[in-house]
């Protein structure tokens, strides 16, 4: 089925695509049709691979926006066997930019924590397009301390354009709660994979992204500011969002280059988009693995090893102390990622 | 109210006029309009002097520790870390280029000063961010050089002092290795709280982004300047998304504590006495 958004890069792809339905439609099966159709689909999948194998990093933000990419609520139902939503921060409300509750992963019991974006207009306007205010970063750090007492593995799936920058925010510790969030995941004594399912959205992102394992769906993307920001900043337009894109390195293959991620998740042929059970079989995979893998660590170990994980990035040039120069140089080994 | 207005601007790719108290004998208050002795202001710390303004100027982060630490007796930590280019960031300028401007602009290698030192006899750890350098931004130097002062903290069992001063957050030159430098920090912040140590951070004009969501809302006690800066996202960003008009005196240190969201507001210099009571209070 062809997604009804249509991208301008995906034109040439949604022609075939339309050409092969009406292939695929028309009466009769002599040999020649069917030949035809074969080779169509031939081509379909040369053509998806060519174009979503090089797609320019403004292009991978609109992949990773499209409104037919499976969000949250959609991995909830396709890779998840149960959930049982738990509602609320108990301090102030209940945001719907975040989901939080129990999920089963097959038979493993697991929390769930999930940004949230929605797919119709009425849901969109709910959860500010997963645009989380402080309350429902409070009701994910909430939800996974309750998770690290019953020993349960935490799956955060990030995907916001960033923290919610309104006045109420602010009012209620957009910055103290995701500072809070950092410090408190990176000591949570229980299991917590973090995946990039769409947007990464800067310190909005982060803000459940403190994790052992951190994985991006391929054509996600994950950065410091979102690229429209970035240019109006230093481009002085936002029209300059694409060159900002290019500069600021932020698609799955650049955070695995630079040590950022474990792991880049492959997306079906021609992005998530089209193939939400497709995505969901690959992705319930690789959880039911990372989550097994993590579980096998003793507590003690999992906390360093998280510690080491982020306490490593970083690049930087470190030049030999001056002779008899000051300073504390116990830890002076140089540590770039 | 000139702070709120002041817009959310990270590094200006245009030459600008150097920040903070320029050369000359008289200078103008942003606080009252006066035209003020700038000899008379620097012996006050970079406060106005006149009469209730209590204007706070920008202070390099040298003078800072001048002012904070006892006469000489700060030594400072780290200095042979510098930033490079991992991303290739080539804005209107590359990274590199802009790097070395700041640094012969302002004089300092990085954003960032950390060492130890004593305040009033009181040994301590102490951090100051410059908010004249790329806007007082976090990249990979500075995200390295207050974690391994926080390390060395804990390990020496001394208190901790952060004074930050950026509008710049987490630095886009360094992409995703910036962001990661905010949990990196809290991190490390995280083991220091574990180890019973005390913390005072404290906000001066402006701490915004990714330094206010890090280390900078994580002290035991959180001390602002007065009418600083302080907040999550631009008022420039939050007066687009939201389409109205900001409330009067919207992030400043006042409405942060309005909001609860900082202990005290302490004029520059009373931060000696402040800061040597809590430890007092707190450190064994």
């Amino acid at each position: 089925m062809p997604p009804a958004y249509r991208l301008p890069f995906e034109k040439p792809i949604l022609e075939l695509e339309a050409t092969l339905a009406e292939l695929e439609a028309a009466p009769g099966s002599e040999v020649e049709v069917r030949d035809k159709i074969r080779k169509t689909r031939v081509e379909l999948s040369r053509l998806k691979r060519e174009i979503f194998e090089k797609l320019e990093p403004w292009e991978v933000v609109q992949v990773a926006r499209h409104p037919e990419r499976p969000h949250s609520s959609d991995y909830l139902e396709l890779v998840f066997d149960e959930f049982v939503e738990l509602h609320g921060d108990r301090a102030f409300g209940d945001d719907p930019a975040i989901l939080t509750g129990f999920a089963k992963l097959e038979d493993r019991k697991v929390m769930f924590v999930g940004q949230q974006k929605g797919r119709t207009m009425k849901d969109r306007a709910a959860t500010l397009n997963a645009m989380p205010h402080p309350e429902g970063y409070r009701k994910a750090l909430h939800r996974m301390q309750m998770a690290a007492k019953y020993r349960l593995p935490i799956i955060c799936f990030i995907d916001t354009p960033g923290a919610y920058p309104g006045i109420g925010a602010e009012e209620r510790g957009q910055a103290y709660q995701i500072a809070f969030n950092l410090r408190e995941m990176s000591r949570i004594g229980t299991p917590i994979v973090c995946i990039v399912i769409g947007e990464g959205g800067s310190g909005g992102a982060l803000g459940i992204g403190i994790g052992d394992y951190i994985a991006m769906l391929q054509h996600s993307y994950y950065s410091v500011i979102s690229p429209e920001g970035c240019a109006g900043i230093l481009w002085k337009d936002s029209k300059y969002k694409d060159r900002a894109a290019r500069a600021l390195k932020f698609t799955s293959g650049d955070l695995k280059r630079l040590g950022v991620i474990d792991e880049i998740i492959q997306e079906p042929l021609g992005g998530a988009h089209r193939d939400h059970r497709q995505t969901a079989v690959i992705l319930k995979g690789r959880l039911m693995q990372i989550v097994r893998d993590l579980s096998s660590y003793p507590i003690d170990r999992l906390l360093e090893r998280r510690y080491d994980k982020f306490r490593r990035i970083g690049v930087f040039e470190e030049l030999p102390p001056v002779v008899g120069g000051n300073g504390d140089n116990r830890d002076s080994a140089a540590e770039t990622a | 109210m000139s702070s709120v207005e002041k817009p959310e601007v990270q590094a200006s790719p245009r030459p600008r006029r150097k920040r903070g108290v320029p050369e000359g004998l008289w200078m103008r208050c942003e606080g009252c309009g006066a035209t003020v002795f700038k000899k008379k202001i620097d012996e006050h710390m970079g406060v106005c002097t006149e009469a209730g303004c209590n204007y706070h100027f920008y202070v390099p982060a040298m003078k800072r520790i001048e002012q904070l630490l006892d006469q000489d007796s700060f030594e400072e930590w780290h200095t042979e870390l510098s930033s490079l280019d991992p991303l290739g960031f080539v804005d209107r300028r590359p990274y590199p280029e802009r790097l070395r401007e700041e640094q012969a602009r302002t004089g300092l290698k990085e954003a960032c000063i950390v060492g130890r030192g004593y305040l009033r006899g009181r040994p301590l750890v102490c951090a100051v961010t410059d908010s004249a350098f790329i806007m007082g931004s976090m990249g990979s130097v500075v995200g390295e050089k207050l974690t391994r002062s926080i390390e060395q903290a804990t390990r020496l069992l001394l208190p901790l002092v952060i004074v930050s001063g950026s509008g710049g957050g987490a630095r886009m030159h360094e992409g995703i290795l910036s962001l990661m430098q905010m949990g990196k920090v809290c991190a490390a912040l995280g083991r220091y709280h574990d180890a019973g140590g005390l913390f005072v951070s404290v906000l001066t004009n402006p701490t915004m982004g990714g330094v206010a969501a890090s280390f900078a809302s994580l002290g035991d006690i959180i001390f602002a300047e007065p009418k600083a800066l302080v907040g999550f996202a631009g008022p420039r960003v939050v007066k687009a998304t939201v389409k109205a008009e900001l409330p009067e005196g919207f992030q400043t240190s006042e409405f942060m504590l309005a909001h609860g969201f900082i202990d005290r507001i302490v004029s520059r210099p009373q931060l000696r006495t402040e800061i040597a009571r809590v430890i007092d209070y707190c450190v064994r």
